[in-house]
């Protein structure tokens, strides 16, 4: 069975919440390694102009069903104890956070593979897309790059 | 009834996120020949999903009633 669970954020990823996020895994006894990714928007320049948001839409009947196999795919693979991924929707400004994986494990090399491999499987196969922004106001898509 | 949905750079061309179309028995071929020939998406790199699943080969593949259909530009998640 596939447990669907809340993965996107209207809005940036507050400090706040990525805080909380930790402190609610200090009950559980049995880790003794976290990983965590951080996705920043970052302020591009494109022919001299700053990007200053991102704004981002996705597939969600298709998203979350993505991201559901991608977190079954890793804990069949990986030995881990627990993992969250939110990603964010809507505008995120430059210097937000807008992408947040945190991987739990007993020890320390497993959450370092997972955390990479659930990183690259979210950016290349979950239907989001992204609107860069720039200080006119003009825009461009964003396309990932490896 | 077949629910066709559109994303990002591509609802822009079309502007609109979804439209429905009567085409029950055709294939997903046509029916992507169909958007083509109504909307210039040459300059995006498409990826298509039938129901919520990201097809790889176009060719073979029969639309039944009630099918969503989406069509997808890159994507830009992180």
């Amino acid at each position: 069975m596939k447990k669907k669970k809340n993965i996107f954020i209207e809005g940036a990823i507050s400090p706040e919440f990525i805080a909380e996020s930790i402190a609610k895994h200090q009950t559980k006894m049995n880790i003794g390694a976290h990983n965590i990714f951080l996705g920043q928007v970052r302020a591009d320049e494109v022919e001299g102009k700053k990007v200053t948001a991102i704004e981002y839409t996705c597939y969600k009947a298709m998203a979350e069903e993505k991201l559901s196999e991608i977190r079954e795919n890793a804990f069949e693979k990986y030995d881990l104890t627990c993992m969250h991924i939110y990603h964010s929707l809507g505008t995120i400004k430059a210097g937000d956070i807008c992408f947040f994986v945190f991987v739990s494990s007993k020890r320390r090399k497993q959450v370092y593979a997972a955390t990479e491999d659930i990183v690259n499987m979210v950016k290349t196969e979950v239907p989001i897309f992204g609107k860069e922004i720039f200080e006119d106001q003009d825009y461009q898509w964003k396309v990932n790059t490896f | 009834m077949i629910c066709i949905k559109y994303f990002g750079a591509i609802a822009e061309v079309t502007n609109c996120s979804s439209e429905t179309i009567e085409k029950s028995n055709s294939s997903l071929k046509e029916i992507i020949q169909d958007i083509q020939s109504r909307y210039d998406l040459k300059h995006i790199p498409l990826k298509f999903a039938l129901n919520q699943n990201i097809i790889e080969a176009v060719e073979e593949i029969e639309i039944n009633e009630n099918d969503e259909i989406a069509v997808l530009p890159p994507f830009a998640g992180g």
